[in-house]
């Protein structure tokens, strides 16, 4: 059977010339960095040309530059570590409610140490407004955290000015979770006007083990694993260096694409975006139309009427792997927390279903997608109460707690061509 | 391990017995205050005997297997053996459900049950015979 990965946003699958970059590191080339005889210099050398290939990604110093083992320590380095690195100045913190989980749950646990937290909304189509976080900042604000784009609804914050406004108006650090936008789009820290950012090889077609924060010269930062002088004493612990020199090659090669993977992977994306709702009724997108906006590789639909767990196993059931922010589809039955913070009816947020294209994707892939998809939202229909009643009707039923149809929805017929 | 046991797998791919009964002698209608789920069961009933049951479920993958699974179940059944179906019985039919989804089994039995007190309600039966 054909097996078509669209669920990206998650994992990517390693590019050959990662792998091929990596296998020296895990075979012959064992040394471990710290130490100087020359198996241990082989490590070093390709430690830090990995921290330069990323560097240069972000155009950052390789200095500013520490190695973790994922987003998710990257992000709890950032926000626990600067923190607790200005707990003197102040101890309040203002995070998006659209946060990946590692930044959300480290912002709890600072709550339980005594910092406050602002938690600031998103719109009906993800984006985090200037005028929220102008009203949120306080004099001891010490730290701010937003997302660069949301891996749900692809939204691409605008940064530039949310970091600006930052610095205008406190002396707050501010941090961004760039793992969606690192590879997919341009991204330079001096532009975004960034004092952290966090991104991961994982999503960037490297291997799983290696992620970096980058952290500005002169910002300080407590270190969150105790041990040895790795990292410039910032990120103790061996460096995994199969997977760093990996990491480094993905940048290297990303910086080298990323334009016209992204150009390709928009063409598939917007396919996608404008045909499906020619053979699906009663569907809308999730999160900004399509445009340079939205995350090159994002498609974030909601069905309404159907189920998105029932929706992705019976794709998978076809060869298609897609995602959904259902309640089902979550391990603890609640609509994610993004299309929640988004205001999307829950009913409509049930039929969630999450496409994430990759530099591999072919057209191939998404004429059979669109072949296939509307067969499965039929089959589904077919069998739902709430699109019987709808049908007998013109009534939507309520399902669940905080049904509302009235939500300002993206409706793409309308706003097709931008 | 798959995430869902073959069992529900083929109820969910292959469903039995979806519809409705256009004339039905019971409906049951219940929704998941939690998740959203909602399931409709519809029964026919003949000498005190379920001769038909349909669904019709919006959900899960598990709440749709849940409900083919009840409707497999009920089918032949008097309306007291019927009632005695538990979440449990349609579980265990179903091979498992994984800890989360079992909630989705709940779903289902208060369905069919619903549609049976429908029934008794409609032909002045009472409760507790």
């Amino acid at each position: 059977m054909k097996q078509i990965y669209l669920d990206n946003q998650s994992n990517t699958k390693i590019d050959e010339k990662v792998l091929k970059a990596m296998m020296p590191y895990l075979t012959e080339n064992y040394g471990n960095p710290q130490s100087i005889y020359s198996l241990g210099s082989i490590s070093k050398d390709a430690l830090e040309e990995a921290r330069s290939g990323v560097a240069a990604l972000i155009g950052a110093n390789s200095q500013e530059i520490i190695f973790t083992s994922c987003a998710t320590e990257s992000n709890n380095l950032a926000i626990k570590g600067i923190a607790h690195a200005y707990a003197d100045k102040g101890k309040h913190i203002i995070v998006s409610a659209i946060e990946h989980f590692s930044i959300l749950n480290s912002v709890k646990r600072l709550e339980k140490e005594g910092f406050s937290v602002t938690y600031l909304p998103a719109d009906a189509k993800g984006v985090v407004a200037e005028e929220e976080l102008q009203k949120a900042l306080r004099p001891d604000t010490i730290l701010v955290s937003i997302q660069h784009a949301n891996p749900e609804v692809g939204t691409i914050q605008n940064i530039q000015k949310l970091a600006a406004l930052t610095k205008k108006g406190s002396e707050a650090v501010f941090h961004t979770d760039a793992v969606c936008t690192c590879g997919a789009i341009a991204v330079n820290v001096e532009d975004l006007g960034v004092d952290t950012l966090t991104l991961s090889a994982s999503v960037m077609y490297g291997p799983k083990g290696a992620a970096a924060l980058y952290l500005k010269k002169g910002v300080k930062i407590a270190p969150q694993i105790d041990g040895g002088v790795q990292e410039n004493s910032k990120r103790a612990g061996t460096e995994n260096i199969p997977a760093i020199a990996g990491f480094g090659e993905a940048c290297k090669i990303a910086k080298a694409e990323l334009l016209a993977n992204a150009e390709r992977m928009k063409f598939l994306r917007d396919k996608l975006i404008f045909e499906l709702p020619k053979s699906i009724e009663h569907i809308y997108l999730n999160g900004v139309p399509q445009g340079k906006n939205r995350l090159p590789g994002n498609v974030n639909f909601s069905i309404e009427f159907v189920e998105g767990e029932a929706l992705f196993l019976l794709l998978d059931a076809k060869g298609i792997m897609a995602a959904s922010g259902s309640a089902c589809a979550n391990k603890n039955l609640k609509i994610s927390h993004v299309l929640s913070a988004m205001n999307v009816d829950v009913a409509v947020g049930q039929g969630s279903i999450l496409f994430t294209l990759s530099k591999y994707t072919t057209e191939q892939e998404i004429d059979y997608v669109l072949e296939t998809f509307p067969g499965i939202v039929r089959r589904l229909r077919e069998m739902s109460p709430l699109y019987a009643h709808f049908l007998k009707t013109g009534q939507r039923m309520k399902a669940g707690p905080g049904t509302d149809y009235e939500h300002d929805h993206c409706n793409i017929t309308e706003e097709s061509e931008e | 391990m798959p995430f869902y046991s073959e069992k529900v797998m083929d109820h969910f791919a292959n469903p039995r017995n979806v519809g409705e009964i256009k004339d039905a002698d019971g409906v049951g209608e219940v929704g998941n205050p939690v998740c959203g789920d909602m399931m409709t069961f519809y029964i026919k009933v003949k000498d005190n005997v379920l001769d038909d049951v349909k669904f019709k479920t919006f959900g899960c993958g598990a709440a749709i297997a849940v409900s083919s699974m009840v409707a497999e179940m009920a089918k032949g059944k008097t309306l007291d053996e019927a009632l005695a179906i538990t979440n449990a019985d349609v579980a265990n039919e179903l091979g498992g459900l994984p800890p989360n989804k079992m909630h989705c089994s709940n779903l289902g039995a208060d369905a069919l049950h619903k549609a049976v007190e429908n029934y008794k309600s409609k032909m002045g039966i009472s409760k507790n015979i």
